[in-house]
């Protein structure tokens, strides 16, 4: 009776539909941060080209990447710069 | 004006899309709009057969985009409801069959005919996919409240987004209020806040759906159910008109057992 009574006021928390929410949760991060390559490389064009308005790179080097950490993710991108140009200093 | 063209679709099989089309299209008839019902699923034609309409087929969608028959006598005249059209797929040939140029045109021919023209998409993000969403300007996703249903939906929003079809709405199918009540079924909530689009109706898991499948008839057009109100309010959100969710579940004793106690529990939103 008294575990009757438990499960009648049963709270949420050891419920299946929690379990389902978090899987959802994680499994949707993975399936959002999944960009094509096409359109990764898009994006990389574009980076460069409005860095470039600001810093002379080097157009070979640049890397640019989604990272995961935990529910979090990270565009990662590493851009090699080779010097600063004049527009970038007389906007200062 | 020309109508307004809908895609009904899902990702995930079997969540609902061919029975919400049915219903849909008989509940938008019954107020009195032209419809047409479009089944896009090639090869594997269901519309029909929901519909009750299976056995007054001459013509299918591919013979027409072929040329090989014409439009108006590939539409069958659905005798209940005044202004309720179905055009069948073709059943015996494959998904490739059509080009989503070729569904373009199509729908924009029959918008030109019908205040509303209902595409039931199949499964699947690939071709049949893509031939479904072409003509549409706008998309109803259906889901059931389980992960993979859920999941698969939000890959087909990304994908209605990347293919100019923003803002798609919501029909959560298949809900069961008392596994919601016991926590065993993710609720309304959970599903929107997951999905984040706008809900357009949610219609609880009802055997009666079934039988009135079996009968080939849309529960919407004589249902007392539930599940057939629970359409009829979509129709008419469709339409525009703001309905309140009705609640799903009528208070059980356990209900007022709690309210008595004082122990409140959300209580399950509705259609
Ligand atoms: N709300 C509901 N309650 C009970 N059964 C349903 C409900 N919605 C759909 N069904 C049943 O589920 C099955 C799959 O539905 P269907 O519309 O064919 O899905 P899809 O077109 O997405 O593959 C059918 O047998 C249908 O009768
Ligand atoms: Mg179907």
């Amino acid at each position: 009776m008294l575990e009757f009574i438990g499960k009648l006021f049963r709270g949420e928390e050891d419920a299946s539909k929690r379990v389902a929410k978090e899987r959802l949760r994680l499994v949707l991060v993975q399936d959002r941060m999944s960009l094509s390559p096409q359109a990764l490389n898009a994006m990389k064009e574009e980076l460069i080209a409005v860095i470039s308005k600001y810093l002379e790179i080097d157009e070979a080097g640049p890397e640019v990447s989604l990272e995961r950490d935990g529910e979090s993710v990270a565009l990662v991108a590493t851009i090699p710069v080779k010097r600063v140009t004049g527009l970038a200093r007389a906007g200062r | 004006m020309a109508g307004r063209v809908i895609v009904i679709t899902s990702g995930k099989g079997g969540v609902g899309k061919t029975t919400t089309t049915a219903n849909l299209g008989a509940g938008l008839a019954a107020l009195g709009r032209r419809v047409c019902l479009v089944d896009a699923d090639i090869g594997l034609r269901n519309l029909d057969v929901v519909m009750g309409l299976e056995n007054r087929i001459v013509y299918d969608l591919v013979e027409v985009v072929e040329g090989h028959a014409r439009l108006r006598n590939a539409l069958i005249k659905d005798k209940r409801l005044e202004g309720l059209f179905l055009l069948p797929a073709a059943q015996t040939r494959e998904k490739d069959a059509v080009s989503p140029e070729q569904m373009r045109t199509l729908c924009a021919q029959l918008a030109e005919e019908f205040d509303y023209v209902l595409v039931d998409s199949p499964a699947g993000i690939e071709h049949g996919f893509r031939n479904a969403i072409a003509g549409a300007h706008e998309a109803i996703i259906v889901t059931t409240p389980e992960v993979a249903a859920v999941r698969d939906a939000d890959r087909i929003i990304g994908l209605l987004e990347a293919n100019d079809l923003p803002n798609p709405r919501l029909v959560i199918n298949r809900l069961r209020p008392q596994m919601v009540r016991r926590g065993d079924m993710m609720d309304i909530d959970d599903v929107i806040e997951i999905l984040a689009i706008d809900l357009l109706g949610v219609v609880p898991d009802d055997e009666a759906i079934i039988v009135a499948t079996n009968r080939g008839e849309p529960i919407v057009i004589s249902g007392r159910t539930k599940s057939a109100q629970a359409y009829r309010n979509i129709v008419r959100r469709i339409e525009g008109e703001d309905v309140p969710f009705m609640q799903l579940e009528e208070d059980g004793w356990v209900d007022r057992l709690r309210n008595l106690v004082g122990i409140g529990r959300k209580k399950t939103r509705g259609a």
